[in-house]
């Protein structure tokens, strides 16, 4: 290598080295991603099964699964708390973020490999005091309202204590990754040739960075008010409860986002390879994440429509929370457009991206349709709105999730799973998710209010539907986890490290790629969606 | 290979960084955190402003109650200290061992001046029987002051961290003095927000 002849170095794949020690104490970004993937995926399967429980409630009007209504509402607190800040906020961003962004830019690791490392550890700090709360866990609902949350006699400090420990993780991460794909990418690799899954990052960094801390301020005087009775939120002292709301949506607003945005990034690197087309628009998909991210900023008071807020504040608010869906609309219009005329290749990761496309646009549409002042009004805490928020947070960011997990799977842990029975597990995951949620839009605009254990006669036939979905719906996840699980056990290595045809750097590794990525740092001659012009290539060669 | 890629000779050949990269990526990751600081007070700011506009008489009645002397003391102390850091991270530059030591004590020693004054000032308020709970005001007051002081208490834990690396020689070849320059660029933060925090609370007009 140092005269510059490419020879055979042996590829020591990350993966060779065994022992907790060699995970524990691992600054490869390949093996942290590996960490974070492992975690959030046991918290999705607590929160999944805390939801599976509830639903199961819900499939009669009367209370007879839980014992208590309280045990209902520690049932949603759990779900929406782990799902939030333990699963999906730190979900694609740390796990995919950090196996894909070094690699797609060409570069070794991330700019701080230890302070990786060290925002694993803190996300596990987090975790372990959340954890360490499960004895009495809080009934707050996943954003710990005041008063309540104040009154309430459940432990709300441990778990709040926890989720702001992950906020540092969640800040030190992003601050990696912009480093990074500032200083590090490979010589060639300008920001007009970077690939849209770096570009959705960087936006998501920029938000972690910008909303986290005031989510971290909100929780700390929370805790304050709890300890020390500082009264910022409590009438009776002049505090104020709706300042909590205010604060706490500065942030939570702008973190549907950091949820989001990431799957953004993944639909726009699957899409292009299985449709064989350049991605269509680069440019408007990459600024329109960013378009997002700034407006993301500016809307969180519709949160807020039935708070008892100024009426002036609520019709700009209404505006610019109408005005996200025209970048997000951009996005959708452009993955469609590179669809148009392309030869479609419905592998399992491909099929998750459709579903992406569709479900999100139901979800984001139903947000339009929320951001209308008199709408939200007799709609606001139904189930319309759960309804709506998952068909972004499941049909969009976990989606995602899925498409990823099948897309590089090959590459990060170098085997190979059984296409057909993903196929059948994407299949259940598809219908399953329709059948919980979409009788949920009815509901909730006949007026089933959220986070009730118990429920008026009239609603039965959509809650027992809704809950007959969940069952398909967790048995497609469950065929999809034992499908992605088997093959780690088994012997055998993928035939190509590019089976897919992708033109993006990370595809030009052995899978698994060996320890530092590279032998030698590659130089970029062109974008990474240029595969129309290699198809007339192939053509004309035909 | 694909054809969007060649290998070719590049700068970044060796395995490492370079150390120019380093120092960069460094003095930018710290500038993204400060901005993240700056965030989370920030908070704090915006729920000062508000309950200040609603209480005006509220807040200048209970700031009489803080001792503005020993306000003034502790930021004349830390403005010190920022500017012994400054000569500190020059020395650095200047590979001058000796007095990179001298100053990043000197610094550390300022902090510690802050933390005993502040410890003073708030065993006067608990004697007076004045605790976080009392009013708004003093709840801003303790929140405030006491997450700077937890700020000042870190960037004491990297000064001293500095100290010991200085001893070492750590920061004697080439530039090598990226942490004392990123570790500056923190304690300056934590008195630049202390620059804010004394004029709020302690001289309202």
């Amino acid at each position: 290598m140092a005269n510059g002849v490419m020879t055979q170095t042996q590829h020591i794949p990350y993966l060779a080295q065994k022992g907790l020690k060699s995970w524990i104490l691992t600054t490869d970004h390949k093996r942290i991603g590996i960490l974070y993937l492992v975690t959030i995926s046991f918290f999705f399967m607590i929160a999944g099964l805390a939801a599976l429980g509830m639903r199961y409630e819900l499939m009669t009007p009367e209370l007879d699964f839980f014992r208590t209504a309280t045990e209902y509402n520690v049932a949603f607190t759990l779900h929406g708390s782990l799902m939030v800040f333990f699963f999906i906020v730190p979900g694609i961003a740390a796990s995919f973020g950090n196996f894909l962004i070094p690699l797609m830019i060409g570069a070794r690791d991330v700019a701080f490999p230890r302070i990786n490392l060290l925002s694993f550890w803190i996300y596990l700090v987090g975790t372990a005091i959340l954890l360490s709360a499960l004895a009495q866990p809080a009934d707050t609902g996943w954003t710990f309202y005041t008063p309540y949350s104040i009154q309430t006699g459940t432990k709300v400090i441990m778990i709040t204590l926890g989720v702001f420990v992950l906020g540092f993780s969640s800040i030190l991460t992003g601050m990696n990754f912009i480093v990074t794909i500032h200083k590090l990418r490979a010589p060639g690799m300008t920001w007009s040739r970077l690939p849209l899954f770096i570009w959705a990052s960087y936006a998501t960094a920029i938000l972690q960075l910008l909303a986290t801390p005031v989510v971290g301020i909100t929780l700390l005087l929370l805790i304050a008010e709890r300890a020390f009775d500082i009264g910022f939120f409590d009438p009776a002292k002049g505090g104020d409860p709706i300042l909590f709301q205010n604060f706490f949506w500065f942030y939570s607003h702008p973190a549907v986002y950091i949820m989001v945005i990431p799957a953004f990034g993944i639909i726009s690197e699957i899409i292009p390879v299985f449709a064989r087309k350049p991605i269509f628009g680069y440019k408007a998909i990459a600024y329109s994440s960013f378009a997002i991210a700034i407006i993301s900023f500016f809307v969180w008071l519709h949160h807020m429509f039935v708070s008892g807020i100024s009426e002036t504040a609520a019709a700009i608010f209404s505006f610019l929370t109408m005005l996200v869906a025209i970048p997000t609309a951009v996005k959708v219009f452009n993955w469609t457009a590179t669809l148009y005329k392309g030869s479609i290749d419905f592998h399992s990761s491909m099929l998750y991206a459709l579903s992406f496309i569709v479900l999100f646009t139901v979800g984001g549409l139903t947000g339009v349709y929320l951001g209308a002042l008199a709408v939200d009004v007799h709609l606001h805490d139904t189930y319309f709105i759960v309804a709506h928020m998952h068909y972004v947070m499941i049909g969009g960011t976990v989606m995602g999730f899925f498409g990823a997990l099948h897309f590089w799977y090959q590459k990060w842990f170098g085997k190979v799973f059984d296409e057909l029975t993903a196929k059948v597990a994407w299949f259940l995951i598809f219908v399953g998710f329709n059948v919980t949620f979409f009788p949920q839009f009815f509901m909730g605009f006949q007026g089933m209010p959220r986070r009730y254990a118990t429920y008026p006669e009239e609603y039965i036939s959509y809650h027992s539907l809704s809950t007959y979905g969940s069952w398909i719906l967790g048995l497609g996840i469950l065929i999809m986890t034992v499908n992605l699980l088997i093959p780690l056990w088994k012997k055998g290595r993928p035939e190509s490290s590019n089976p897919y045809g992708s033109l993006s750097l990370e595809w030009q590794v052995p899978s698994p790629p060996p320890h530092e990525n590279f032998d030698e740092i590659p130089t970029v001659t062109d974008w990474t969606y240029s595969y129309g012009k290699n198809r007339s290539e192939a053509n004309a060669k035909k | 290979m694909s054809s969007t890629v060649e290998h070719a000779e590049s700068h970044a050949h060796g395995h490492g960084l370079g150390d120019a990269v380093t120092h960069n990526a460094a003095k930018f990751g710290m500038w993204l955190f400060l901005g993240t600081e700056i965030l989370l007070f920030g908070g704090l700011f915006a729920a000062y402003a508000l309950f200040r506009a609603k209480f005006p008489d509220l807040f200048y009645d209970s700031h009489k109650k803080l001792d503005v002397t020993l306000g003034a003391v502790n930021t004349i102390v830390l403005i010190f200290s920022s500017f012994t850091m400054a000569l500190a991270v020059s020395a650095s530059q200047k590979r001058n061992r000796k007095w990179l030591m001298i100053l990043l004590s000197v610094t550390f020693i300022c902090g510690a001046a802050f933390g005993v004054n502040k410890y003073f000032e708030y065993s006067a308020k608990f004697h007076h029987n004045i605790f976080p709970d009392t009013n708004i005001f003093f709840a801003l007051y303790f929140m405030m002051t006491g997450l700077h002081m937890l700020h000042v208490f870190v960037g004491m834990g990297i000064i001293f961290a500095l100290i010991i690396m200085a001893k070492q020689g750590r920061f004697k070849e080439g530039n090598r003095y990226t942490p004392v320059e990123v570790g500056g660029l923190y304690w300056h933060l934590v008195d630049l927000i202390w620059i804010y925090l004394f004029p709020l609370l302690y001289l309202i007009g």
